[in-house]
């Protein structure tokens, strides 16, 4: 399992990315892989405006069904539109090709609250 | 049970050496996946999928009675097989509520095996061995003493005929014993997939060389191992019902729509006074539904704009590439609206639905 270092993590297993104020967030490594193959991923439309730890989508793999829940607070600037033709890449590319939406911050303090790629290595074992 | 324990197939082993995912399944310690669900779906539509179903009942009942007790427990007609036959049937109690379906091979008019759920073995004994009194029958629960195989897929008869010697003539729902490295074996062409296949109960002692040998054999076919996850996606593409979905105790197989495995012409059994004169009150449909959204067990089904139902089971389906489920309609519903627009709610959004047939593949006889 991979959690690359100077990306955010979340205790409901998203990541996100930031670079200039916008952050691109996607599930983790491990989240794909205890959905196992996933098949369907709602995301929700461009402009709407998201709150820190509310749901802002689903995942759907074979046999069971997840919401997405974002980092942080803002409005969606981008869906990845490739999803939905291929929603697998969610697990053959989790932090790459995989990514679900891009979000402007609108408190980029939210971001101190997320975990590190250490914090969330450890509270992954710690579900073991 | 007196332990909560989950318990462990003679398999164990095998499957935690192959890296798959473990659950607690009906008491049971199963491997859910082991590849990944999609990529063990597809060997076996393509080749064949070997199954670990050792958590499944096997319940022995022998004696001079056997072929009466066994019909009086049952609501299907078992006069309707003869030696080395299996008929799939309910079991009901006096209410005529469904205690659990299951296979009955007959091997003698002296000997039958009944294949049961593993969530209902304990339940089935019971039930069973209290309504045997009066009868001249032995019956036995012998689930921990056997381990159970299924190869399901094209290639299935073919590889598993490498492993074991069969009779020139094996057809869709026969079985025949075998001996397998000193250990009983009971062969039949029979499985939960929609595709052809064997299932292969054996005594514990070659459980895990039967799995060895079975998978050798299919190696140049890709023959891999499947877990329940692709188990249960397979028999809903396939239209199967199973406990705890399409049926429970509170269902009667009339109005489930079972009525085909309800013979109640010329013989008495357990719960045929209650199950007289219902009628079918819900239709059971499997469906494919529009979208990627996929409806789960409890969504609710609408007819035009009327609540007319609920979704027992449902998944995606690689094959048709699209959500696909097993639901009850109600009947009036269903007849009033022939024609009409069928949804499904999937997070409160309606989502149109087309009914299907299964396209199982013919089997050999069947």
């Amino acid at each position: 399992m991979e959690f690359p270092d100077g990306l955010f993590y979340t205790e409901d297993h998203e990541w996100g990315m930031e670079e200039n104020g916008v952050l691109i967030v996607g599930i983790t490594d491990y989240a794909q892989g205890e959905l196992g193959d996933v098949v369907y991923v709602e995301l929700p439309q461009e402009g709407t405006i998201l709150k820190a730890g509310e749901p802002f989508g689903v995942v759907e793999s074979v046999k069971s069904v997840s919401d997405l829940y974002s980092p942080v607070s803002g409005e969606v600037l981008e869906i990845n539109p490739d999803l939905e033709a291929e929603p697998e890449t969610v697990n053959t590319s989790p932090y790459d090709r995989g990514w679900m939406i891009k979000v402007a911050l609108s408190k980029k303090s939210e971001l101190d609250k997320l975990l590190s790629a250490e914090q969330y290595a450890n509270f992954v074992k710690n579900l073991k | 049970m007196t332990s909560n324990a989950p318990k462990k197939t003679p398999l164990y082993d095998r499957h935690a050496a192959a890296g798959a995912k473990m659950v607690d399944f009906a008491g049971w310690l199963m491997p859910v996946q082991y590849e990944g669900v999609l990529a063990e779906h597809s060997a076996v539509r393509n080749r064949a999928g070997l199954f670990d179903v050792s958590h499944m009942g096997e319940i022995f009942i022998t004696g001079e009675d056997a072929e009466k007790f066994v019909d009086h427990i049952i609501t299907n007609d078992v006069r309707r097989i003869s030696d080395g036959q299996i008929l799939y049937t309910v079991m009901c109690d006096d209410e005529g509520r469904v205690l659990d379906d299951l296979m009955v091979y007959r091997t003698s008019a002296q000997s039958f095996l009944l294949v049961v759920n593993a969530s209902n073995t304990e339940k089935d004994f019971n039930w069973v061995k209290s309504r045997a009194g009066g009868w001249r029958a032995v019956v036995a629960d012998r689930s921990a003493d056997f381990g159970m195989l299924a190869l399901q897929g094209p290639r299935a008869v073919a590889v598993a005929s490498k492993v074991l010697t069969f009779p020139e003539t094996f057809n869709h729902h026969a079985f025949f014993e075998a001996e397998y490295e000193g250990a009983r074996a009971v062969v039949s062409r029979t499985g939960y997939t929609g595709e052809d296949g064997v299932e292969i109960i054996v005594e514990n002692k070659a459980v895990v060389r039967l799995w060895d040998a079975l998978l050798e054999a299919g190696k140049e076919e890709g023959v891999a191992p499947t877990g329940l996850a692709a188990r249960d996606l397979l028999r809903i593409e396939a239209g199967y019902s199973l406990y705890g979905h399409e049926l429970d105790e509170n269902t009667d197989p009339v109005s489930a729509g079972l009525s085909w495995v309800v013979k109640p012409e010329g013989r008495e059994f357990i719960g045929k006074k209650a199950l007289q004169g219902v009628k079918p009150t819900r239709k059971r449909i499997s469906f494919v539904a529009e979208g990627r959204g996929i409806p789960r067990q409890g969504c609710k089904l609408f007819v035009d704009e009327k609540e007319a139902g609920a979704v027992t089971s449902g998944t995606f389906s690689p094959s048709l590439q699209k959500p696909v489920g097993i639901g009850y309609i109600s009947a009036e519903e269903w007849s009033v609206s022939k024609g009409g627009r069928l949804t499904v709610e999937i997070r409160g959004r309606r989502t149109p639905v087309k009914v299907y047939r299964p396209h199982l593949k013919p089997t050999n006889g069947g």
